[in-house]
């Protein structure tokens, strides 16, 4: 351990407490990489700060000795943003874990950012209300994580990410000040920025998140098809027809085949893809536009429709799709979980391309998306005992992300660049692009010591312009202008 | 030496000295530029770059008088020729659009398609440009939200010239910061937005507003409450004073059969007897009167204690109220009255900013009120602006 890493954990240990300070190497190495297991490090030190206060004090002696710091809550993150740095702290989470604030009339909570998910909706429930955002992982992904990651699920294509539903975050600045965002009041939407921005830009400590009515009613139906593309002519129907579903999810035949092996989820024998239409809302509005969706389907092809009849069945039918990562363990060795985004309408095109790569490259690809945003997960199959395989599959890969760009698309529609996808980033966006996002980091942490190497492929330096007048206009030191 | 109209007018088709009505709140420009490309919009700003001229943003002046005014104002960068849609997908529900497109127009271009931005624009001629920059939004906010919530890619021009993008034309999209938040109620102090890319929705088959009078801001209050918390999903929950009392109404879209029955049981929370029109009641989603504009940003419940509902003003459920003051009211009395507010909205963590206001009146009231991460903002105007040339003293804190 260097020295200065030996003077904070000293530090820490006054501050925090035995308890809220590890560094046995043995412990510190369950904090080498969050969900994304290819990328490692193990961290210098790990710290379970307990309060704001805590947080801001880690973060003002890291800045005090130059030590770079990383944020992690539960760790799932699948870019490898909360890769520690080994000549750095982790800041974890887990120790803040109190939902501090109900407000049903205001349809609002506020939550500590180690909260899980799905502890949010659990607290409400009772009350008609659950925090909308639901990404796959929500049994076990912090609030600070979604923050970070700006997390969606299934149903934002109706509800919408994160960053919807987030009304205020209190953030220890990298300068370890206690400050607090907000969507609407005076001045810039600081928070706007701060969510999605990968734990780059400060730890968020407190969130105010939105609370959504339940619906009235949800109704979800399976379509088998016999082919992807009928199944995609189904989707842009519904889409074309005003529909605004709370999800549509689709599989192709190989991740059905994996789901079947995995959970024996029953989906129509020989479907070459199926679709998952969910709708809800209230009662009139959801029964007209599900039988409108059940007819679009039928007039695309779909040989089988399945409709739920109560939330058992409903779970039955989702039980494939969410499975469906995990289960491709059953058909292949190894996978790799990609995550791009298209245009809806390229959505044909595109899984053409994707078809052709794999055939071309000799590497199974199993598509999963969620259609209704163009977001695709195609799980890339290979075998790790075989030589050279990992590395073709990460080049069919990349392959994908490139369509995806080429098609006006985005390389992350929900698992974040991290460090992951930074080199992917000059393939979307310029030089200029990078820098003048950067800007925004600058102001932030100029010192670059906040989750540094991640998101952007190279840091942009934040130093002085020469010969041009920084800082507040001096009207405004005066407090004059603050006034008008 | 070339005079800067000189050097402007070699880069942009349409350079003119400006007059006395190009003025913003009093100061008056020396040049005004009408880039017509996103392109000539970028060397307009490096040509005003390297002159040293401090430059605002001008659309369609539907706000313009909003803020402070610059404290130094030498080019008026007018958007009124980039006023081209760029990219309608319908199929994607996404639209590109230059900063001067009108929001009329774009409304005209997407019904065509049955589609349309989720964005009221109370005031006709309002562009994309000053939508954005301004951030404004009326009462669909409670469904759809304002611009930070609908813009999905965004293009600008910064203060040195250079042209850059963040997000892109896909509504799910993670990959690099969102610019498009920050830039959304920036005020034309970061840069200068050309294009912006929105998420649509499409126009709903029906549409219903179901209204009802009710004697205070307690039964106001209770009003809206019973819809928020039942199953009917309006689109929109509005309140405004009227010599009545107070009207609530709340807008219901969807399909007919659905309006019609989401619009028995909203008439059933107000008690019976509410009006269902297919058209907005005419206090709907408008300014208030009044020569000074205070817009209110607090929780649903601060409407119970809402006293100020009452003259000119309206409130939204989403959380936001805007209060008209009379032009006979005295600076000294308007300061008071804003005070008085803010003191009645510290409870519920609400605030208060003044929109516009008569000079005098402006000067004798602190119009932004607290601003939380103050310094934070200042640091990260100083990114983007260091030379502080972008509508200098428009913005919070005097940026
Ligand atoms: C099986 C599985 C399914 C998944 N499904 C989805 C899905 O459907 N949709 C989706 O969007 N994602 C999904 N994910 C990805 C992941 O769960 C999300 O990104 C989640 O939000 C991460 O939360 P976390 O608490 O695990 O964060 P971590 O992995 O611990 O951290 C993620 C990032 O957040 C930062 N961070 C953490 N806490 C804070 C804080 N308090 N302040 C500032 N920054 C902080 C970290 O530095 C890091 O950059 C899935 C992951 C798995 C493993």
């Amino acid at each position: 351990m260097s020295t200065s890493l030996a003077r904070l954990a000293e530090r820490f240990t006054a501050l925090l407490g035995p308890d809220g300070v590890i560094t046995d190497p043995v412990r510190l190495r369950t904090y080498e990489c969050d969900g994304l297991t290819n990328h490692r490090a193990t961290p210098g030190v790990v710290v379970l700060p307990e309060s704001a206060e805590q947080v801001a004090a880690v973060v003002r002696a890291c800045a005090a000795e130059g030590v770079p710091y990383v944020a992690r809550g539960s760790g799932t993150g699948l870019s490898g943003g909360a890769l520690p740095r080994t000549d750095g702290v982790l800041i974890v989470t887990a120790r803040m874990r109190r939902v501090l604030e109900i407000d049903i009339p205001n349809q609002r909570a506020v939550v500590e950012p180690g909260v899980i998910n799905l502890d949010v909706t659990r607290a409400v429930r009772a009350d008609g209300y659950y925090f909308a955002p639901d990404p796959s992982s929500q049994q076990i992904c912090s609030v600070g994580g979604n923050v970070a990651e700006n997390s969606g699920g299934a149903h934002c294509l109706k509800y919408g990410f994160t960053a919807h539903h987030v009304l205020a975050c209190e953030i220890v600045t990298p300068d370890g000040e206690i400050t607090e965002l907000t969507a609407d009041g005076p001045g810039y939407d600081l928070l706007g920025v701060f969510v999605g921005a990968e734990g780059t830009l400060g730890i968020t400590t407190k969130i105010t998140v939105r609370l959504t009515r339940v619906p009235e009613t949800v109704q979800t139906l399976l379509a088998a098809f016999d082919s992807i593309e009928s199944g995609g002519t189904a989707v842009s129907a519904i889409i074309g027809a005003g529909v605004v579903p709370a999800a549509i999810e689709m599989m192709d035949a190989l991740s059905i085949e994996a789901a079947e092996a995995a959970v024996s989820c029953g989906y129509p024998p020989g479907a070459g893809a199926v679709l998952i239409v969910e709708l809800d809302g209230p009662d009139a509005e959801v029964a007209h536009q599900f039988a409108e969706v059940e007819r679009l389907c039928r007039q695309a092809g779909a040989f089988e429709i399945r409709i739920a009849a109560d939330d058992a069945a409903r779970a039955l039918i989702w039980r494939g799709r969410k499975s469906a990562f995990a289960a491709v363990g059953r058909i292949s060795p190894a996978y790799l979980v990609q995550d791009g985004v298209i245009p809806r309408t390229a959505l044909p095109r595109v899984l053409g391309r994707i078809d052709a790569l794999s055939a071309e490259s000799g590497v199974r690809v199993a598509n999963v998306f969620h259609a209704g945003d163009g977001n695709l997960h195609p799980l890339v199959l290979f075998d790790d005992a075989e030589p050279g395989a990992a590395e073709r599959a990460e080049e069919v890969s990349g392959a994908i992300l490139d369509l995806c760009i080429e098609h006006g698309g985005s390389i992350t529609g929900e698992h974040g660049v991290g460090v992951d996808k930074s080199r992917y980033m000059p393939r979307m966006f310029t030089d200029t692009d990078l820098d003048t996002m950067q800007m925004v980091r600058c102001g932030f942490d100029p010192a670059g010591l906040c989750n540094p190497g991640k998101v952007f492929p190279t840091p942009r330096l934040c130093g002085e312009v020469p010969g041009v007048r920084k800082g507040v206009h001096p009207l405004v030191e005066q407090g004059k202008a603050d006034l008008f | 030496m070339t005079a800067p109209i000189d050097s402007l007018a070699k880069v942009c088709g349409d350079v003119r000295a400006a007059g006395p009505e190009d003025g913003v709140l009093g100061a008056v420009p020396r040049l005004v530029a009408a880039p017509a490309t996103v392109a000539e919009a970028a060397e307009v700003m490096r040509a005003a770059a390297e002159l040293g001229l401090a430059v605002v943003p001008r659309g369609m002046e539907t706000r313009l008088d909003w803020g402070l005014p610059p404290e130094r104002c030498d080019l008026l960068v007018d958007t009124a020729r980039l006023d081209r849609i760029v990219e309608h997908e319908a199929g994607d529900l996404v639209v590109k659009a230059e900063a001067g497109v009108r929001l009329g127009d774009l409304a005209a271009a997407l019904a065509e398609h049955g589609q349309r931005l989720a964005l009221d624009s109370p005031l006709p001629g309002a562009t994309v440009g000053g939508t954005v920059a301004t951030g404004s939004a009326g009462p669909l906010r409670l469904l759809y939200g304002s611009p930070r919530d609908l813009v999905i890619g965004l293009t600008i021009v910064r203060a040195d010239g250079r042209i850059a993008r963040s997000g892109g034309k896909v509504v799910k999209n993670v990959a690099g910061y969102d610019l498009g938040r920050l830039f959304a109620g920036s005020w034309g102090t970061l840069g200068l937005i050309v294009e912006a890319t929105f998420r649509l929705h499409p126009m709903p088959a029906a549409a219903a507003y179901v209204s009802t009078v009710v004697p205070d801001p307690a039964a106001a209050h209770e009003a809206v409450q019973s819809v928020l918390h039942s199953p009917v999903a309006p689109s929109a929950v509005e309140c405004a004073a009227t010599p009545d009392g107070i009207a609530v109404g709340a807008l219901l879209e969807g399909v007919p059969d659905g309006v019609t029955a989401r619009s028995g049981q909203v008439n059933d929370l107000f008690g019976g007897g509410a009006r269902v029109e297919q058209e907005p009641p005419a206090w709907w989603g408008g300014y208030p009167d009044g020569t000074t504009l205070i817009e209110i940003t607090a929780p649903p419940t601060a409407l119970a204690h809402a006293d100020w509902l009452t003259g000119s003003a309206t409130w939204s459920a989403a959380g936001r109220g805007l209060l008209g003051l009379p032009g006979d009211l005295t600076p000294e009395r308007a300061a008071e009255t804003l005070e008085g507010l803010r003191a009645a909205l510290a409870p519920h963590k609400g605030g208060a900013v003044v929109r516009y206001a008569p000079e005098p009146v402006r000067d004798a009231l602190d119009v932004w009120g607290p601003v939380p991460a103050l310094s934070l903002m200042r640091r990260v105007k100083d990114q983007f602006d260091p030379e502080r040339r972008l509508s200098p003293g428009r913005f919070v804190g005097g940026i």
